[in-house]
């Protein structure tokens, strides 16, 4: 079946199995692999990506939901000349991921949070990026550059 | 040796080479990869824990569209197919019979996923099921069957002392003994005995077990695996097929994740087999799912008992531990050595008798698990020095101050003396945790220590590559798992070089480019590696001087290094002008080179010693049993640190994997299926499990043999956390648990336990 959405910015027309996920179609038909498929089952948040800016996990989210929408991948983060958006800086800055197999869910999942909520607290971080799981950094640096992300987008407005 | 203040790149938290490519999703893994003509396998498993395997029929399976071939036990003609470094005890795939729940007995290679999921469905098995033996105590028992019915022959490191070996259900067996703990504890003060419980535990590398093998006609394999050990893989393979050590070749692209389960050889001989079997490259991707069914932790039931005379000071340990290893050897037999020796913990004690069994199952096989044995021992002994403090009426801190090894004194006999300074640690710690302050109710501190014996066997073979444009390469055969390794081993050959960081690359993890190193775990790299590369640069600088006394025609003794170059009288030149003068032409290099072995330095074991130190404060809900914890405090004493930041966060990361199996985390079997096994049931810690004040501190007395006085980091935090939660959890309830994981049903259960006993009294 065809089905088309925006995908980071730009008109992606595909052609697919009814069966496949949004993870199967972006990473396999798109190649944007920096989505990354961990549990399976909506656990982990390592798929996360985001559709009509809302966190979706791709690896249980069929491509077809999808279709006529706004997908957003990591690819799809930094601005057009190139330069990252403030929460990529901060992760960098707080090295805020080690073996970075969950950073890109990570990411685009605080990113659905800061566009919804500016004025942001850390028990919100907390409770907004519990679904997302990281094995190597102990979350503490990851809610440093969320907040540091945070004071940073506010600033900019 | 250089001061603190004069390094320039190292000791400095610089920005991670891997990092842009990590935040904007172009760092590839070997889930991300395909290549030409690609095929994909997929495994059917076993659903008996033992049972001989009377026939397989795979013609449905085969006459599938879409289906290339399918890969049997009884196909394998011509191959060496059981592999393993300590014991060669593990067929590829289930060869007449299988061994635990999700052994591989068929595997089907197709030209895509879906087509070869559909046909596992159609191969008909028949099995002829056998008692299985799911515990140590049947596998122990007097009568019961051998789970492998043969001995197997040695991997490539039995017969190093490590690897003394076993027969029967006990895959290995080690003693440790010193002293004579009899009249110890015939003369002791105060005795604390006790039987200990760690669980069986699952790493979780979030990205799962994945290979991709390409099997050449000519006799040529690669394989690309999201595997630790390259060389380790290397070897497996070119002893399974045949091959000549350079007609294999391993690489290795960013893993996700590792913490000891991506150690050693796991489905690279099947993948690469599929491929010989079929022609085509074969990629294999598990499901975390088929992961828990593939390596897990070793649980451990620890019997021990601690002495210590009227002074308080430790006299005597005793200590026997069964390890659960599951059907196959994989790296317990090291698991096995380690446990033994990290028992006796950062102490001086003169009498010690230690007894470490590695026992078959028929369960999922255990091997490396952050910590490597550490962690199941440090529970109990820990546990068992808060004891031994309370009977003495001393408090736990100074209890520990009074008996922990000095720097530079021996814990164990004929081992390196030990290389940091614990007892600074200890103290660092319980001042961070601030532990003279009043307990609120419910609330308990405690702070918990562990040494390990670490590094793993010392041979690492390093090159750097000098540009005459003044970049550099380091060719490191160590892998990127996360810890930020291509960073530090490129701020090392800068800081030596004397060029801009940006001008070094790391080219890496590929087995046909870069030199041996033995393996990437025990916490080696920066030890190891790191001053490998140092070394090298010191090489290559040596010939660059060389190369400069022959442009300038002077005596080498006329030259003066200067920050990347050097100086004769007036005359200056930088590396890249005396590569350019020397070799009169653009674009050239040279290689400086460091074979680092069990030699001068390196000779005594442990390579170094890594300390583990946590500080806990928890909060316990006492209605429900649920343990959180207010404060957390780590101290890694790490000789130096090349990258301060990172290295603080590897000690945080790892308290919070021993945070996980201190409070939830368990697999969990009934007969012979394991029933947790997804992460739907099996709770790692998240977000909200972060302590309310965390503190990361470093000790930096550059007293280890890594460059500059460095030592490994990373793994001693997993080792001391679930003990300080356990010991915490007594100082506020006066409930001693000797079972992990803390969950609120087990606390809950022990403090109601506590009360009807208070009631009945």
């Amino acid at each position: 079946m065809k089905i088309s959405f925006t995908l980071n910015g730009k008109n992606a027309n595909l052609d697919i199995e009814p069966r496949e996920t949004l993870a199967e179609v972006l990473r396999g038909r798109c190649r944007l692999t920096g989505l990354k498929v961990s549990c399976e089952s909506q656990v982990c948040g390592s798929c996360t990506v985001l559709v009509d800016d809302l966190p979706v996990s791709a690896c249980t989210f069929l491509a077809y939901e999808a279709r006529g929408k706004r997908v957003t991948t990591i690819e799809g983060l930094a601005d057009e000349s190139g330069r990252l958006h403030p929460l990529q800086q901060a992760f960098l800055d707080h090295f805020a991921f080690q073996c970075g197999f969950c950073t890109p869910g990570m990411i685009l999942a605080a990113k659905a949070l800061l566009d919804e909520r500016p004025e942001v607290t850390d028990a919100e971080i907390v409770a907004h990026m519990n679904g997302n799981l990281c094995r190597c950094t102990g979350y503490l640096p990851i809610l440093k550059a969320i907040r540091q992300a945070a004071t940073e987008l506010r600033e900019r407005k | 040796m250089k001061e603190l203040s004069e390094f320039t790149v190292v000791n400095h938290s610089v920005p991670r080479g891997d990092g842009i490519a990590k935040v904007t999703g172009s760092a590839v893994y070997t889930s991300d990869m395909v290549v030409e003509h690609m095929a994909w396998a997929k495994v059917l498993r076993s659903p008996f824990a033992r049972a001989r395997i009377l026939s397989i029929d795979i013609s449905a399976a085969k006459s599938l569209p879409g289906v290339i071939d399918v890969l049997t036990g009884d196909m394998l003609k011509g191959l060496h197919p059981y592999y393993g470094h300590g014991v060669k005890d593990h067929p590829l795939i289930a060869i007449g019979q299988v061994r635990f729940v999700g052994e591989p007995v068929a595997a089907v290679i197709a030209e895509d996923e879906l087509t070869a999921q559909e046909a596992l469905g159609k191969i008909a098995v028949e099995y002829e099921e056998l008692e299985a033996i799911l515990d140590v105590d049947t596998a122990l028992a007097q009568g019961t069957p051998r789970i492998h019915e043969t001995d197997f022959a040695d991997g490539a490191f039995r017969g190093f002392d490590d690897f003394p070996g076993a027969s029967g259900n006990i895959c290995q067996a080690v003693h440790v003994e010193w002293g004579d703990v009899d009249a110890a504890f015939a003369a002791a003060a105060h005795i604390a005995e006790g039987e200990f419980y760690f669980p069986m535990v699952y790493a979780y590398a979030m990205e799962p077990y994945v290979a991709i093998a390409n099997y050449e006609s000519k006799g040529y394999l690669t394989v690309y695996s999201s595997a630790q050990h390259p060389f380790m893989v290397r070897h497996d393979l070119a002893q399974v097929f045949g091959l000549p050590l350079n007609s294999v070749r391993v690489i290795v692209p960013y893993i996700g994740g590792g913490y000891g389960s991506k150690s050693y050889t796991k489905i690279e001989p099947l993948v690469a087999a599929c491929s010989w079997k079929s022609g085509r490259p074969v990629k294999l991707q598990l499901s975390v799912e088929e992961a828990f069914l593939t390596t897990r932790g070793d649980d451990a039931r620890v019997r021990i008992r601690t002495a210590v005379d009227a002074q308080g000071k430790l006299v005597g340990r005793q200590a026997t531990i069964h390890l659960n290893t599951g059907a196959y050897a994989e790296n317990s037999p090291m698991v096995c050595r380690k446990a033994a020796n990290r028992i006796v913990g950062p102490y001086r004690i003169p009498n010690v008798k230690i007894d470490c069994l590695a026992v078959y199952t028929n369960t999922v096989p255990a091997s490396s698990y952050r910590g490597l044995g550490g962690a199941q021992v440090t529970f109990p002994s820990e546990s068992q020095i808060d004891e031994l403090a309370e009977m003495s009426g001393c408090d736990a801190v100074e209890f520990r101050l009074k008996n922990l090894a000095e720097s530079r004194e021996s814990i164990h006999p004929g081992m390196r003396p030990i290389d940091a300074d614990v007892p600074g640690d200890v103290r660092e710690a319980a001042r961070s945790l601030r532990m003279t302050r009043p307990l609120q109710p419910g609330h308990g501190r405690s702070v918990c220590c562990s040494a390990s014996d670490a590094g793993a066997h010392p041979v690492t073979l390093a090159m750097v590559q000098v540009y005459a444009d003044g970049s550099v390469s380091v060719l490191s055969g160590s892998t990127e798992i996360g810890q930020g390794s291509h960073t530090v081993l490129t701020q090392i050959a800068a800081e030596e070089m004397g060029v801009p960081l940006e001008k070094v690359r790391l080219v890496g993890s590929d087995t046909a480019v870069t030199l041996f190193e033995r393996s990437t775990g025990a916490s080696r790299t920066t030890t190891l590696m790191g001053r490998a590369v140092l070394e090298a640069c010191r090489e290559a600088i040596a010939q660059c001087k060389a190369m400069a006394a022959d442009v300038l025609k002077v005596s080498p003794d006329a030259l003066v290094e200067e920050r990347g170059g050097i100086r004769c009288g007036e005359t200056r030149m930088s590396w890249p002008q005396v590569l350019e003068k020397y070799f009169q032409m653009e674009g050239c290099s040279i290689i400086g080179r460091a074979y680092l072995r069990k030699a001068g330095d390196l000779t005594l074991v442990p390579v170094f010693w890594e300390i583990g130190i946590v500080g806990v404060e928890i909060a316990l809900d006492e209605e429900t049993g649920s343990i959180s914890l207010d404060s957390l405090v780590t101290i890694g004493d790490v000789g130096l640190a090349i990258h301060p930041a990172m290295t603080e966060g590897q000690d945080l990361g790892a308290a919070t994997m021993g945070l996980g199996v201190g409070l939830f985390e368990e697999l969990i079997y009934d007969g012979q299926q394991l029933m947790n096994g997804t992460m739907l049931e099996y709770r790692v810690p998240r977000f909200s499990d972060l302590a309310h004040n965390i503190e990361t501190k470093l000790v930096q007395n550059r007293d280890g043999v890594g460059p500059y006085g460095a030592k490994g980091g990373g793994e001693g935090a997993v080792n001391p956390i679930s003990p300080c939660i356990a010991n915490a959890l007594c100082q506020a309830t006066g409930v001693r648990i000797r079972r992990l994981p803390l969950t609120p049903e087990r606390v809950w259960k022990a403090l109601q336990e506590k009360q009807s006993q208070a009631s009945r009294k």
